[in-house]
């Protein structure tokens, strides 16, 4: 059996009112022991106040092949930003 | 440095027109700056390359702890204990960043450990010398990290973005170890005559060693080429050692130091410090296994990996069954 432990993904809230940001990852027999990992590989420099760990397999991720189809169709869909419109400066702040 | 003498995998760069079209457009994006990512296809050679030179890096810094952490229940106080302390536990980390930076192409921690503990890996030559006295802790901080930052600071815009986002995380960690070390041979330096010539005796014995953590002379590197196409290997040996030097001389001279090479001067000319070259037959000796701690640093990883065998088999069959419990209460 391998007896390698499984790999978890490392997920940090730098400061409050942050979301959690992937910083890394780690090996541990489990959750409770990657959090704990987590805290001494992560944090030692106070970057943080709150960890998720997430075991590594449990996390499907796109393809970079479906990179056209997924983001593609947003590119041309340049009215979804404000500055798309001209709105003239008699109008004020909006 | 850090990584020395990283064989490149295949036959060296290929011209536009020996390329495949995958292959094309993977260097394109090196050329322009873009990461590979671990998923991001890839030529099999750049892959095994970098394998090899994370791996060697992620196991510098594991064995790395092995010459300081020695010093560490004898530091002269309690402050300095528990800086080297927190320095030591730094490279533990640094580690660990690198071997998951490796693992993303497709190599298991459990066998690149095993290649660094039946020999078939290297590690820095810089950490097959001894550290004597504490003096030799204060050079190590300051010559040894400051080596490796010359190294690792361009390496944070390699090609490959693990690799790269490891060493960003590094360098931020690395300046406390140069500067804690220049902070202890300062007091030294600063100290006794005794002291002082114990900090003088430190220079004497690792300023050529650390001189051959850049590798060999650009002449003898056969593998640049392909790795600096890759943007695996940004800056040249030579340079890097040059720079190493340029910077060196002078945080010596303000410490009252001297730097053990009777050539060693500036060159107006070319701006920069000529210097002596180390011994490179010394530096190719101690990478085929012959320097003054290489049995003893690798038994020490290799007892304890054994060592700890139980703890990692006992915390696994804990949590297997603590998993078997939780699905049967289910």
């Amino acid at each position: 059996m391998n007896n390698e432990w499984p790999l978890w993904e490392i997920f940090i809230r730098g400061q409050h009112g942050m979301s959690h940001r992937h910083v890394g990852s780690l090996h541990a027999p489990d959750a409770e022991m990657a959090i704990k990992n987590a805290r001494d590989v992560y944090t030692r420099r106070n970057e943080g106040v709150s960890i998720w760990v997430v075991e590594a397999n449990n996390i499907t991720a796109s393809s970079p092949s479906d990179k056209g189809p997924l983001y593609e169709p947003s590119e041309s869909k340049v009215y979804r930003h404000p500055t798309f419109f001209d709105i003239p400066d008699e109008v004020g702040a909006m | 440095m850090y990584a020395q003498m990283v064989k490149s995998a295949g036959t060296g760069v290929k011209s536009r027109e020996e390329m495949s079209e995958q292959e094309r457009v993977f260097q394109d994006k090196i050329d322009a700056d873009i990461k590979i990512e671990p998923k991001d296809w890839m030529p099999d050679d750049y892959r095994a390359t970098l394998i090899r030179q994370i791996g060697q890096h992620a196991h510098s810094e594991i064995v790395g702890q092995l010459p300081e952490g020695n010093w560490i229940t004898r530091a002269p106080t309690l402050e300095r204990k528990a800086i080297l302390l927190a320095k030591v536990q730094d490279e533990a980390g640094h580690g660990l960043y690198l071997y998951c930076a490796a693992e993303t192409l497709g190599v298991s921690r459990d066998e690149i450990t095993e290649m660094l503990l039946d020999g078939r890996m290297k590690y820095s030559s810089i950490f097959n010398y001894p550290t004597l006295n504490w003096a030799d802790i204060g050079a190590v901080g300051w010559l040894v990290d400051g080596a490796a930052i010359m190294n690792q600071v361009p390496l944070q815009r390699t090609s490959f973005g693990p690799y790269s986002r490891a060493m960003i995380r590094i360098c931020k960690e690395e300046s406390f170890h140069q500067r804690q070390g220049y902070d202890a041979i300062r007091k030294m330096a600063e100290g006794t005559p005794e002291q002082k010539k114990m900090a003088q005796d430190a220079l004497n014995r690792l300023w050529y060693p650390s001189l051959m953590m850049f590798g060999p002379s650009d002449k003898e590197s056969v593998h640049s080429a392909q790795s600096m196409a890759w943007k695996i290997k940004i800056n040249t040996n030579d340079e890097l050692r040059q720079k190493f030097v340029d910077q060196t001389v002078p945080q010596a001279e303000y410490l009252g130091l001297s730097i053990p090479d009777p050539d060693l001067k500036w060159n107006e000319e070319r701006g920069h410090y000529d210097y002596t070259d180390p011994d490179w037959s010394e530096f190719f000796d101690v990478i085929k296994g012959n320097g003054p701690c290489n049995v003893d640093r690798l038994a020490t990883r290799n007892k304890a990996w054994d060592d700890g065998a139980w703890v990692r088999d006992g915390l696994l069959a804990h949590a297997r069954k603590k998993r078997a419990r939780n699905l049967a209460a289910e």
